[in-house]
């Protein structure tokens, strides 16, 4: 912490004197570009937000400020490919939470529109290393993390954790379409807090017949609003008066596979309709939240399909299950073959996203490719591979410099560099710490 | 439960058995005296020697531990895991009811966390009420039965609640929906001024009612003749934390409610509680200290409701540097999600604080078992204490650490090995019982036409 305090003012003291702020030579560091192997005593060199070289032997040019990472190590910044961070700030208070719209079918929703910038959780996710989050519309704020919203929940952003505005903050305002696969839900009826209140109608049970035909309902009021769409989008292309929809307007670019669909579906059941439902449908998917993909791997992997993994932060899904099942879940999905980022899907935990990868490389998978899984892989998934996700030239210079692996709890995060910009590590909680600190 | 005669009788039989084991050659984290490569000699499930160069009995079952971390079983202070129900909601004093009652050695959670490196847990009465009910600390031992899982050598304790959990059951303004009326929005206490109130009152009955019995007893003593007092099963627990025979974990956010627990529990003259969750207890650290109360609490959680909003990760390092007994804990309710990953929330207290390795580790070790009164018996690796180790694959301060055996009262419970050997003859027999199920229901169709 305190080594943090002594860094980024002079860093930024030197900013100000050279007068150029997304310029700089970084230098005498290990150097992780994610896409190669570590490159010792190197020099990164930032013109302008972009990295313009990266290695042993970079020149300062001109009167262009030089910051010393003795010591240090740089990496790309880490991506959580899935949070309502910025739209929910407390969890339990309803009025904070802007996430999970009333109703089955809101496409038109952009998550990035409602995300607050000066929201205290957004300093607090970046201190430990994350610079870029998709921002989805249709996950709780709660501990919980599970989807409470409805069947198409809107657009997910993908956005930096910087910027006075939100527009500041965009990297693509449409990332994914975010979508739950609907899921046969047997056992008590109701809601967990529903059944204090309403004792009788919750505890009522719901066979499994009665849980699949209301699937199965579900499932076709998707499909009935996908033909919807479909005629829609056919009317519009003949230039045919019809009366402008925005929710059908948003489906134009899923329709046409330009924008995927990332479906929340975890079992091999709901695994296997998506599927078969994207295939009929010819649209780009991204599977997420997946959990238990059974006989399904290797088609996700065949198919070149990508996965957002939730936190292996859960207990197994059966009682009978390995106590380890979803610590290995990630290294199963390597060996197969198959693409795969991670997300914390929550706000509160958002900030341990760098240790999620790191569980699963604790059970069986290869360090590169949990580090990839935060870094290129989840730029991959949302298609900006080339501006983000590895220390190359051309890129942006979305760094951070630590005093080690960024996936271990221990490490320290020093500074951190969002399009090249120097970006302050402080947050409510280091304030609140030196504040209380100091008491007497 | 089934069968406890029986259970009671196996688990007897294997604690005593005086085989010794050695565990050789590890790096030995004693917590309290220091880290060192070393060997631990367990006998009759106690730590019999541990040190740079011991010697092995002969015939000790050797444990090779080398490049292998060695640390005491981890205590989790505060969790909610293998109990059948957690809350007596209905009342706002039910000190009479207790969770032991409700204890299940068959949930998983045990063997999940105990894979985890958890030894020892105090499992809770929830938060519903301003003064709770009873609760247990038991030992993961895996396969024992209720009674076999008890660490019947803790002190009793009683659960309290302040803040947001106890108002929200008497809130007017509760969760209602439109033309149902909830009896629980009807309960006292509604805001915090009630919860004081609550607690306040029930330890003034209580100290009338001890009064009472002394009274009693002292008429007895002369020789009097006198009628007992009634016995009232609310007020005995509170008599004994009166009298100091039982703890208090008390869960609170705010550092306002934590400062009214504290002068109340001065004028009650009520010493070593824990207070639990305690998010904001580094506002009033010193105030704390002061009186020797301890604070278990989470090492990152925060935002999830408004008393948890100034929630810092530095809450454990700075009550810790102001003199206060910290442990972390995992609050962990269904399932045994965070106690298993206890050590990385420990390793959180270095990041956030700086604190040291030893100073991390007595977090979920030595401090909780301090706190539950357990220190003699467990929380570090010490030559007369139970032999609960855990053996990580390396150092347990990192999050890349697995845990690969555990071991309680010097019986191993967990082998990562075999518990990886018996997956597939586990996943064989669900295949064939899947199987058998498949063939069944196929086999009874034309029979089951008739509507049921």
């Amino acid at each position: 912490m305190r080594a943090i305090h002594r860094i980024l003012p002079v860093m930024l003291a030197a900013a100000a004197w050279g007068g150029e702020n997304d310029s700089f030579l970084l230098r005498n560091a290990t150097v992780h570009p994610v896409s190669g192997p570590a490159i010792q005593n190197a020099s990164v060199l930032v013109i302008d937000g972009r990295i313009a070289e990266v290695g042993p032997k970079v020149a300062p040019r001109g009167r262009i400020r030089v910051i010393d990472a003795r010591g240090l190590h740089v990496y790309p910044g880490l991506i959580d490919s899935g949070s309502p961070v910025g739209l929910a700030e407390i969890a339990s208070v309803r009025e904070t939470v802007d996430t999970g719209e009333i109703g089955d079918f809101n496409p038109q929703l952009r998550a990035l529109i409602a995300v607050n910038p000066s929201s205290e959780h957004i300093p607090v996710v970046r201190a430990n290393g994350i610079t870029t989050v998709l921002v989805t519309p249709g996950t709780t704020g709660g501990t919980r993390g599970a989807s409470t919203a409805g069947l198409i929940a809107g657009q997910a952003s993908l956005m930096h954790l910087d910027g006075w505005t939100w527009e500041e903050m965009e990297i693509r305002r449409s990332a994914a379409m975010q979508m739950t696969w609907p899921v046969i839900q047997t056992g008590r009826g109701g809601p967990p807090d529903l059944e204090s209140l309403l004792p009788g109608l919750a505890a009522r049970r719901v066979t499994f017949a009665e849980a699949r035909r209301n699937q199965q309902l579900q499932v076709q009021k998707i499909q009935d609003f996908f033909d919807a769409a479909r005629r829609y989008q056919k009317a519009k292309a003949a230039g045919e008066a019809i009366a402008p929809d925005l929710r059908y307007e948003a489906m134009i670019p899923v329709l046409e596979g330009k924008l995927p669909l990332m479906i929340m579906a975890a079992r091999e059941r709901e695994i296997r309709e998506a599927l078969d439902f994207a295939a009929r449908e010819q649209v780009k998917i991204v599977l997420a939240g997946v959990r238990r993909p059974g006989k399904t791997i290797d088609d996700i992997a065949k198919r070149n399909i990508p996965v957002v993994l939730g936190t292996p932060f859960v207990t197994p899904l059966e009682e009978d299950d390995p106590y380890d099942e979803p610590f290995t879940l990630a290294a199963q999905l390597h060996k197969a073959g198959v693409k795969f980022c991670f997300a914390s899907f929550n706000v509160q935990f958002a900030r341990n996203l760098p240790y999620e990868a790191a569980q699963a490389a604790a059970f069986g998978l290869p360090y590169d490719e949990a580090l990839k899984s935060v870094t290129l892989n989840a730029a991959e998934i949302w298609g900006v591979a080339g501006d983000y996700g590895s220390i190359d030239k051309g890129k942006y210079a979305d760094l951070i410099v630590t005093d080690g692996d960024p996936l271990e709890i221990r490490t320290q995060v020093k500074m951190m560099f969002i399009k090249g910009v120097p970006v302050d590590l402080e947050s409510r909680h280091t304030r609140l710490y030196k504040r209380y600190m100091a008491r007497p | 439960m089934r069968a406890p005669v029986l259970a009671l009788t196996l688990f007897a039989g294997a604690a005593c058995a005086a085989d010794v084991v050695v565990i050789q050659n590890g790096t030995v984290h004693t917590v309290t005296k220091g880290t060192f490569r070393g060997s631990i000699v367990i006998r009759d499930g106690k730590i019999a020697d541990v040190g740079e160069k011991v010697l092995t009995p002969p015939g000790a079952r050797v444990v090779d531990a080398t490049g292998k971390h060695i640390i005491p079983g981890i205590i989790d202070a505060h969790t909610h895991i293998a109990l059948d129900s957690i809350n007596e909601s209905s009342v706002s004093v039910s000190s009479m009811v207790n969770v032991a009652e409700m204890l299940n050695p068959e949930s998983v959670s045990i063997y999940r966390a105990m894979a985890g490196g958890v030894t020892v847990c105090n499992s809770m009465h929830g938060s519903a009420n301003s003064i709770g009910g009873q609760n247990v600390v038991f030992k993961l031992r895996w396969g024992a039965d209720a009674r076999g899982l008890i660490f019947d050598r803790a002190k009793p304790s009683l659960k309290m609640a302040l803040g947001e959990n106890p108002k929200r059951q008497g809130s007017p303004q509760g969760l209602q929906i439109p033309g149902l009326q909830s009896p629980q929005n009807l309960r006292y206490p509604g805001t915090r001024m009630g919860v004081e109130d609550v607690i306040r009152d029930a330890f003034t009955r209580a100290r009338a009612y001890q009064r009472e019995w002394k009274d009693y007893e002292a008429r007895r003593a002369r020789g009097e003749k006198a009628l007992p007092p009634r016995r009232d099963l609310q007020l005995e627990p509170l008599v004994e934390v009166l009298e100091g025979k039982r703890l208090i974990h008390a869960h609170c956010y705010r550092a306002d409610e934590i400062l009214m627990l504290l002068r109340v529990f001065d004028d009650f003259n009520i010493r070593g509680v824990t207070l639990q969750h305690a998010l904001e207890a580094y506002k009033v650290a010193r105030e704390i200290a002061e009186r020797g109360h301890a604070v278990s609490t989470f090492s990152d959680w925060w935002s999830y409701k408004v008393e948890a909003y100034d929630a810092i990760p530095y809450n454990a390092a700075i009550l810790h540097r102001k003199g206060v007994l910290v442990s972390l804990n995992s609050d962990d309710a269904g399932g045994a999600e965070l106690m298993r990953r206890l050590n990385a929330e420990a390793a959180k207290v270095m990041k956030y604080g700086g604190l040291s390795e030893d100073e991390a580790l007595a977090m979920i070790t030595i401090n909780p078992a301090k706190q539950l009164q357990i220190d003699p018996w467990v929380g570090s690796i010490e030559p007369g204490k139970d032999a609960d180790l855990v053996i990580y694959d390396r150092h347990p301060l990192s999050v890349y650490a697995k845990v690969e055996k555990v071991f309680i009262d010097g019986r191993q419970y967990f082998d990562r090995d075999e518990d990886m050997s018996r997956r597939p003859k586990i996943e064989a027999e669900k295949e064939g019982l899947r199987r058998k199920l498949q063939d069944q229901q196929k086999q009874a169709m034309p029979q089951n036409r008739r509507p049921s």
